[in-house]
């Protein structure tokens, strides 16, 4: 049924077409109210007064890279859970607890191996120590 | 368009002859038309609404910061400063838009829009009442998880694309943080799709209806931590104190919207404030019974309605002024703190309590513990 799910994500759209109409219109008024003398100094990056030194885009930590595979595994995890999450209480109430429970568990469990694997690594930490840096 | 506003006020006489006349008079179907119209002003006035609760957060904010620092605060705009609002949307309107000359022109203008794009898609499900709801998806828990990631996206791509380095610090450590807290509310949030058996916000609250003890909070203790879990780590989503690291003023000058003027910056913040109105709407619709009433009244008319918006409201401005009250009682947290907190402290809890509400489920048949206290005497509502 394409047309009724069509109809079940119409509000959405509104909503989506609303946020971009807030933003064009915020935009314009204070386009027209606003004062626009470009130049000078005010066009610098803000650096506490001084003369900015170099550009900002420099390397980044590498620990932000870590952090954000380890969200993807998580998440990517957790998406595959919702569903059994979802059908969990009818599973139970059909008598088949035990079943669902034992699929539900070994879901987490290897969930719960990810999270004792990065923490053993010391990738859960902001700033990796340098001994377990070099010991991995 | 069952369950949502549209079909709502699509029953009503009115709108109904106004469908017939005009179908006739076209010579095709108009209900989809006449729901979109619907559907268009209704968001226009949730939209409103948000932006009218986010604009007196900015205030409620700063009366009850100076209230609990023995001050007065702002009290010069109208009765105790409660215009406060007007005078600064206009002051954020009329100030230059600069842009720093190195920055990354389309990225610096699309960040702002995809942080209000989040938090304004989010506003589409979220139930206000049993009938004011945009679109009770049957995934809607799920979309306002996905939907509302997007400000992270935002968040990252201000501090990215000004070409300062506070900015870039301050993405950075926004985009980490985000990410990393989103992994506790979703597992609190699979602890109550375990409990209600469903996805949809609508399904979720019906099982809660009535006395306070059919609240999930009160279903069993691990549901009790996890609100708990839930709402800690919704104030680092939402950036707010202690886990306002990406706007550490202390450290980060301003974190990432550093070098935003004018109505960017107030677009960053209108977002803002109204992400912790919606974050903690879906904190009382999860945990805390949503919209409904001890008691069912006038349920289905438009005065019901509005009583269990208010409802729903009061609820979500308690929530809104403890949010505010642990910003001016607790000091920041250090970066490395603020990691650990989240992944060795409350991502483990959130798996126990998960595994817990698994196991409770089985073992009780899923009935609450207050059920299970007072089954003797009498036997209503609960987990089934």
């Amino acid at each position: 049924m394409s047309n009724q799910s069509l109809n079940a994500f119409m509000p959405i759209i509104v909503m989506m077409v609303l946020a971009a109409a807030l933003y064009g219109a915020a935009l314009l008024v204070a386009h027209l109210l606003s004062p626009s003398k470009p130049g000078g100094n005010k066009d610098l990056p803000y650096e506490c007064g001084e003369e900015p030194v170099g550009s900002a885009w420099s390397m980044f930590n590498v620990r932000f890279y870590v952090v954000g595979l380890i969200f993807i595994i998580f998440d990517v995890e957790s998406v595959l859970m919702f569903p059994v999450a979802s059908i969990f209480k009818k599973m139970n109430e059909m008598g088949e607890g035990t079943y669902i429970l034992i699929i539900f568990l070994s879901f987490i469990s290897v969930l719960l191996e990810g999270i004792a694997y990065c923490w053993k690594k010391g990738d859960l930490d902001w700033v990796k120590s340098y001994k377990r840096s070099v010991d991995s | 368009m069952e369950n949502t506003i549209a079909g709502y006020f699509l029953e009503f006489e009115p709108l109904q002859y106004l469908v017939q006349n005009s179908s006739a008079f076209f010579g095709f179907d108009t209900t989809a038309l006449i729901g979109f119209l619907i559907f268009f002003i209704f968001g226009i006035v949730f939209l409103g609404f948000l932006a009218t609760v986010g604009g007196f957060g900015t205030i409620a904010e700063r009366k009850i910061s100076a209230d609990l620092q023995a001050r007065i605060g702002p009290n010069r705009v109208g009765p105790y400063g409660a215009f406060q609002l007007i005078a600064d949307g206009i002051k954020m309107l009329s100030k230059e838009d600069i842009m720093p000359r190195s920055a990354d022109k389309f990225l610096y203008y699309l960040a702002p829009f995809l942080s209000l794009f989040g938090v304004v898609c989010t506003i589409a499900v979220i139930p206000f009442s049993g009938d004011f709801i945009m679109a009770d998806l049957n995934v809607g828990v799920f979309y306002a998880l996905a939907i509302s990631s997007i400000v992270g996206v935002g968040i990252f791509l201000g501090g990215y694309a000004s070409n300062s380095k506070w900015s870039l610090l301050g993405g950075m450590r926004g985009a980490a943080q985000i990410i990393s807290y989103e992994i506790p509310v979703t597992l609190c949030i699979m602890m109550i799709v375990v409990l209600a058996g469903g996805i949809s916000f609508g399904t979720i609250i019906d099982q809660q209806a009535g006395m306070p003890w059919n609240w999930y909070i009160f279903h069993n203790p691990f549901t009790f931590i996890g609100f708990f879990i839930f709402f800690i780590s919704n104030l680092a989503e939402t950036n707010r104190a202690p886990f306002d690291l990406p706007e550490a003023e202390s450290e980060l000058v301003s974190g990432y919207h550093t070098e935003y003027t004018g109505i960017r910056f107030g677009l960053f913040a209108l977002a803002e404030y109204i992400e912790i109105f919606v974050v903690n709407g879906i904190a009382v619709s999860l945990f805390l019974g949503g919209y409904h009433l001890p008691f069912d009244f006038l349920e289905g008319t438009i005065p019901g309605n509005l009583l269990q918006f208010g409802t729903f409201f009061i609820k979500t401005c308690v929530l809104y002024y403890v949010v505010i009250w642990i910003r001016w009682t607790f000091p920041r947290l250090r970066v490395d703190h603020l990691m650990s907190l989240c992944w060795k402290y409350l991502t483990p809890i959130a798996i126990f309590n998960l595994v817990g509400v698994a196991i409770w489920m089985v073992c009780f048949d899923g009935q609450s513990m207050f059920d299970l206290l007072f089954s003797g005497s009498s036997h209503s509502g609960g987990g089934h």
